[in-house]
Order: C-alpha cells, then structure tokens, then sequence
C-alpha cells in the first residue's frame, strides 16, 4: 500500500543472492532437478530405441497364388512379424486389432498374383494398431524393402534368368488409433517441454509455501520488500537451473540419439526461457495460492497432468476431441512442443515460432497478474 | 528524533473471524523508552504488534508509528523498525552472517561488509560466521535475531518474547545491551512473560483478551490496581490457602516458595477475614504489593470477566 512502489535493484539482489545460496545448500533438490530430465531421457530413448521384433501379426489371405506366398514366407522370415494366424473377413481382422491380439493385419487381395504376372501394380494393405507407434515404426519401413526382394526373386525364378521389370507394388500402411504416428524424433524434443513443466512447477510452487510454513516469511514482510522482488527473486535461480535441464537434454538427445538440429540453436534457448520463466510463474503463483507444501504439490500435479495429456505429446494434438484441443491450445507446453519441433525437426525460423510464443507469453502475463494480486504483503 | 511520541495509536482492533482478539487499544510509547508489554497467552501482544508494523492489517483504529499512519504508511514504517519475531523467522540453511548480510542488502546498508563484519564481532560470533543458523542453540538464534534486527539501525525495536529460553547471564547482558540503546534515543517495544524483566521497563502495559488493563510504569500499574499483600508462614499452606481462598475479601492467594502471598482490594476486609486464620502456628505480615502479585491478581480478574 506504499507509495515508493518502485522495483529495488538491490533488494532484489538480495534476493537472488538468498536463493542461490539456498539453493545450493538444497543438494537432493538439486540433484534431482538434474537427474530427472536425464533419467527420463534415457528411459524414453531406451523406449523409442528399442526395435521391436516378433509382433503378432494376421494375414488375411484372398490369394493363393506363389507370390502371394512367397511374400507371407518373407514376412515370416523377417523376424518382425510373427504371424499368428490368418483371417478371411474384415470383421475378424478388425476383432483381433481391437482386442490387441495383433499388432498387424496384413491384407493380401484376391488378384495380387495375376496382377503381378500381368506386371500390372498390385498392392498390399497393411494395418497397423499404431497407439504405440514406437512399436509399430520400424517393421512397417521393412516390409517396403522385404516385399520387393522377396517378389523379385520369385519373378526370376520360373522364367530362369528373363529380365522382367521389378514389380511394381503399392504398399498401402492404414495406421489405424493413433494417426500423426510420433516418431522418435518427435519424443526428444517433446520431452524438454515435459520435465521443464514438471520440475520448474513444481519446484517453485514450493518456494513461497515454504517460506511461510518455516515462518520465514513474517520475517520478511517485516522488512521493506515488494512482491514482485521477492517472486522474481525466486524465479531467477531457477531459470538457470532450466538451462541446465534443456542443455543435458539437448546433449544427450543429439548424442545418444542423434536427433538432428534443423534450425537455429539460439532461437530453441529464447523460446525455452520464456517458457521456463512462464513454468516459473505458474508455480509462483500455485504457492502464493496454497496453504502448505503438501497442497503446493498437489497443484502442480493438478497443472502438469492436463498440460502432458493435452499438449501433444501423449497423444497427437490433431487426434483429440474439438473441445481437448481446446483446453490444450490454453497450456503453454502445447505451443512449445509445437516451437521445439518447428524449430529442431522442421528448421523453423522466428517468422514461424512467434506464432507459437504469443501465447505462451500472454499465459505467462495473466498468471503473474493473478499471482502479484494474490501474495499477501500481510500474515491475514 | 523530534517527535515526542515513537508510538501513538488509539483504538487498534483486530478480529479473526468473529473473535476480537485486540479490542480497541490506545497506546502511547515516547521515544527512547522502554516499553513492556505483558499478558497471559493468546491475549493479544503479537497481533497487536504485528499490527504495527503492517503485518496484519488493522479492522479498526488510527495513529502513528514514527511518524507515519499506522495504516497507510507500513512501507515507511518498515524501513525504521527492527521486529524481532516470537519464532527464529531467519533463514536455518542460510550461515548467521549470509543471514546479516541478507539483511544489510535488504536494506541497502552502505559498507555492508562492515556493518556485518562489526555486527558479528558485537554477538561474539566472529568466529563462527560460517555455522548454519539453524545449528544454532535456541539462546543463541534469539541473539541472532537480535544482532540482524539491529543491522539497520531502526529507530523502533518491536520485540517478542527476545529473552525465552535466553540463560540468565545472557538475558542481563541482553537487557544491558537494551538500556544502552534505549539511552542512545532508540525506542523499545518489548513483550515478556517475566517479571524481572518488567520491572527492567520503563512502562508496562497489561494485555489480556485484546484489552488494555493497566498501563504506566511500576509503580502505577500497583497503585491503580490497589492491592493490599499479606504473606504467611507456617504449616500446611496448601490447606490454608484452601481456607483463605472461600473468605470473599481475598482476591487471590499465591504460594511463593515457603509463603503464601494473600491479597485483596480492600484493605480493611481482608485484614477483618484474615483476623479468623491468625493462629499461633502462623506468622502473618502485611508486604508491599508485587508487580507479580498485581499480574496475578489480573488474570484471575480477566478470566472472571471474559469466560
Ligand atoms: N492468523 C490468525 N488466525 C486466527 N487467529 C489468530 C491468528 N493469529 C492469532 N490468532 C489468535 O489471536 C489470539 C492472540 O494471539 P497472539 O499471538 O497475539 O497472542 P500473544 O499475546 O502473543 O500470546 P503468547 O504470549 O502466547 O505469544 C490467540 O487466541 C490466537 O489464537
Ligand atoms: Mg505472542
């Protein structure tokens, strides 16, 4: 209720030199704020790494000429597929898609052997249960390779050594439950977003509820501090900490999983600081908000489920609900997720990524608001 | 300091809920004096306090702290008061003088490696600058607060409750350190629960449900309470204390050590009930009154009234 509501230059330092030092006191804190994003890295990249064989397949066979089983023999072989059985109607298939039973139903038409004999194009469907694209990813890009070796060794074959043109094959894949299939270059980038929202929300959500939960916080309403220097003074230490979580992450994404950096480096750290201080924000304000410590966790819980869910990164964006996407268009990691991969995947330059940053500054501004009007400069 | 009066408020309320918790209290506190506040638990001292330096706002009242509007001007007043908190409210996991020199940027102390430096020396822990605050003895925490109360050489020390759990030897030292700066023109609020320490004041105030019941210096506080103290000694107190306590001119009975502190409000009364428990077995002699007798005598007074 001051007049001299003016920032202090030197109160805010003092600030920021209490919170480092705090800080750095806090090892475990700190250790995991490190150690999370890294062992989230490596539990996802083992995830995406992994090439998964052996996946319950069914075919669904109209055709019983040669180069329709010959190319059933070459999938066998693969070792990607495991072909559990053989249907003979779409409803079947579809049963054992949705039951889970299989990862793939392979559908061979009727006329697949004389359409090859005529050296006409044929054309292969696969179906793929894509909700784990992961899983799904890399047997679909052998089958392409496997499908027109096989074939071709089966052309020359009979006709002993007559050169006929390599057949010509349509591989339809049908990605069925999960169709903007994320690939593993997808998840790195996505990631950063993620352990940014968890540790950054959380972490500071703790740090007002703290201060009034050891009593400090009497303490320092009783000296001559204003809001907006005590909660950017909390945030300032931890935005470098997030520095620090992207750095790792960018690191190890480019080392370990070779995702590549189309765009400019500079450009990903702008758009991580404003989203990190937006993250800040929000947790500042859950904690000007919240009772006590245990309540402050709960409320990031509460921020950061809806953000993963509804963001992108589970599920694609495009596949939701109309009124998801709504909701998910109001959480700054949707549209970070959005500038990361622009800027990582797809080279996107500022022109690009500034769509992406209004509203994630614009979120930040109102929650900073709404936490500035909420912190109470009395114990009331 | 050219205004006469450090503290000058009138009718300061406040309530939690439906519950008054301070009841419409004036206070005048001149500057360079000692003022102690006393009262039972939960009667109102760090509410009322807290009021004062803008930490709760006020539900009713007006005046000036320093100078400034108790009510509109907490950001100036803030600046000039050094609050030392009932509970260590510094930081635990910060050193005592990464504590200090918090506090000295807080305040923008020039040279500030050497008021903290020099702040140090004056607690005695120089050498132990580096501790964490939080290993620090209960005794020694108080002294902590005290020492970065005082970092910033406010004009106003609003204490509370700085000397509990402080060993004796320490809490004179303290209190020696008190009226120094008390005569260097620094005004003093303090609360305490001792007596000795009250009569260290150079004013009292009684609290008790959020009222103002005696107020003014030692002797002012006895005499507009107007007891008159018989003690006795012999055998059997408990039982005759007992006895005592069913005569209505007798106010309160005390048991102090091997006497028993009997008092009431009018004199002639109790020296008539007494005269029925005179026996040989006991000595009976009219005292003057204590500054805890008075205290006593209050708080019985105040439960009468209020529960
Ligand atoms: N934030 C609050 N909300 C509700 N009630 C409160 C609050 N703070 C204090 N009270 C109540 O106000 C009353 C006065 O409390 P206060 O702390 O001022 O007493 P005190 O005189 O300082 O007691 P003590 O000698 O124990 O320190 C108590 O009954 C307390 O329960
Ligand atoms: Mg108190």
């Amino acid at each position: 209720m001051g007049h001299s509501t003016s920032f202090s230059w030197q109160r805010f330092v003092a600030l920021v030199v209490k919170e480092f030092t705090q800080m750095q006191r806090d090892r475990l804190t700190f250790a995991m704020m490190v150690g999370i994003p890294l062992m989230q890295l490596m539990l996802f990249g083992f995830a995406i790494n992994s090439d998964p064989k052996h996946l319950p397949t069914a075919v669904l066979l109209a055709d019983q000429g040669p180069q329709a089983r010959s190319l059933v023999q070459a999938i066998r072989n693969s070792g990607y597929y495991d072909i559990v059985g053989t249907v003979t109607t779409q409803f079947e298939a579809d049963a054992l898609l949705d039951r889970g039973e299989v990862q793939f139903v392979i559908h061979i038409p009727a006329d697949f052997s004389r359409r090859l004999w005529r050296g006409e194009k044929a054309s292969v469907l696969v179906e793929a249960d894509a909700t784990d694209p992961g899983a799904t990813g890399s047997a679909v890009s052998t089958l392409r390779a496997l499908a027109s070796s096989a074939l071709s060794h089966d052309a020359r074959g009979p006709l002993g050594g007559l050169i006929t043109p390599p057949p010509r094959l349509d591989l339809l894949v049908h990605a069925r439950y999960n169709p903007e299939a994320i690939t593993q270059f997808n998840i790195v980038p996505g990631l950063m977003g993620v352990v940014l929202t968890m540790t950054m929300v959380m972490i500071t959500s703790l740090a007002i509820t703290r201060e009034r939960e050891r009593g400090t916080m009497e303490n320092l309403l009783s000296m001559p501090v204003r809001p907006l220097e005590v909660m950017t003074g909390k945030i300032i230490p931890y935005i470098l900490v997030g520095f620090i979580q992207v750095s790792l992450i960018l690191i190890a994404s480019h080392v370990i999983f070779h995702v590549p950096m189309a765009g400019s480096l500079a450009l990903l750290y702008v758009v991580t600081s404003l989203f990190i201080a937006t993250n800040l924000a929000v947790g500042i304000t859950f904690s000007t908000v919240a009772q006590n410590q245990l309540q402050a966790v709960q409320m990031s819980f509460f921020f950061f489920l809806p953000s993963l869910l509804l963001s992108g990164f589970m599920f694609p964006f495009r596949g939701m609900p109309v009124w998801a996407q709504a909701i998910g268009e109001v959480f700054p990691l949707t549209h970070f997720l959005r500038a990361v991969r622009g800027i990582m995947l797809k080279g996107n330059g500022i022109g690009v990524v500034a769509g992406h940053l209004w509203p994630v500054a614009g979120f930040m501004v109102v929650v900073l608001l709404i936490g500035i009007k909420r912190y109470r400069q009395t114990l009331d | 300091m050219s205004e006469p009066l450090a503290i000058d408020v009138s009718g300061m309320t406040k309530r939690f809920g439906n519950r008054t918790v301070v009841d419409s209290i004036d206070l005048q506190v001149r500057t360079g004096e000692i003022f102690g506040f006393l009262g039972p638990n939960g009667s109102g001292k760090t509410t009322f306090i807290r009021m004062l330096c803008g930490l709760l706002r006020a539900d009713g009242g007006s005046g000036t702290c320093l100078g400034f509007d108790v009510i509109g001007e907490s950001e100036q007043i803030k600046r000039n008061v050094g609050y030392m908190t009932q509970r260590f409210s510094f930081y635990e996991d910060l050193s005592i003088r990464e504590n200090l020199d918090f506090v000295a940027r807080i305040y923008g102390i020039l040279n500030r490696k050497a008021a903290v430096d020099a702040s140090l020396e004056k607690l005695g822990l120089a050498s132990r600058g580096r501790q964490l605050a939080g290993q620090l003895s209960g005794g020694w925490k108080q002294r902590l607060a005290l020492a970065a109360c005082l970092i910033h050489q406010p004009r106003l020390l609003l204490l509370d409750e700085p000397t509990a759990g402080v060993d004796p030897k320490a809490r004179r030292d303290f209190w020696e350190q008190i009226h120094e700066l008390a005569s260097e023109g620094l005004t003093v609020l303090i609360t305490t629960h001792y007596m000795d320490e009250a009569e260290r004041c150079h004013r009292l105030g009684y609290l008790a449900y959020g009222q103002l019941l005696a107020y003014g210096t030692v002797s002012e506080v006895i005499r507009t309470v107007g007891l008159t103290t018989w003690t006795v000694k012999g055998p059997r107190l408990a039982e005759l204390a007992g006895r005592l306590r069913k005569e209505p001119a007798v106010a309160h009975v005390a048991a102090f050590g091997e006497a028993l502190h009997v008092s009431g409000t009018d004199a002639a009364a109790l020296e008539k009930a007494l005269s029925a428990h005179r026996t040989e077995a006991y000595v009976w002699s009219q005292v003057e009154t204590s500054l805890e007798d008075v205290f006593i005598h209050l708080m019985g007074e105040a439960r009468d009234n209020f529960s």
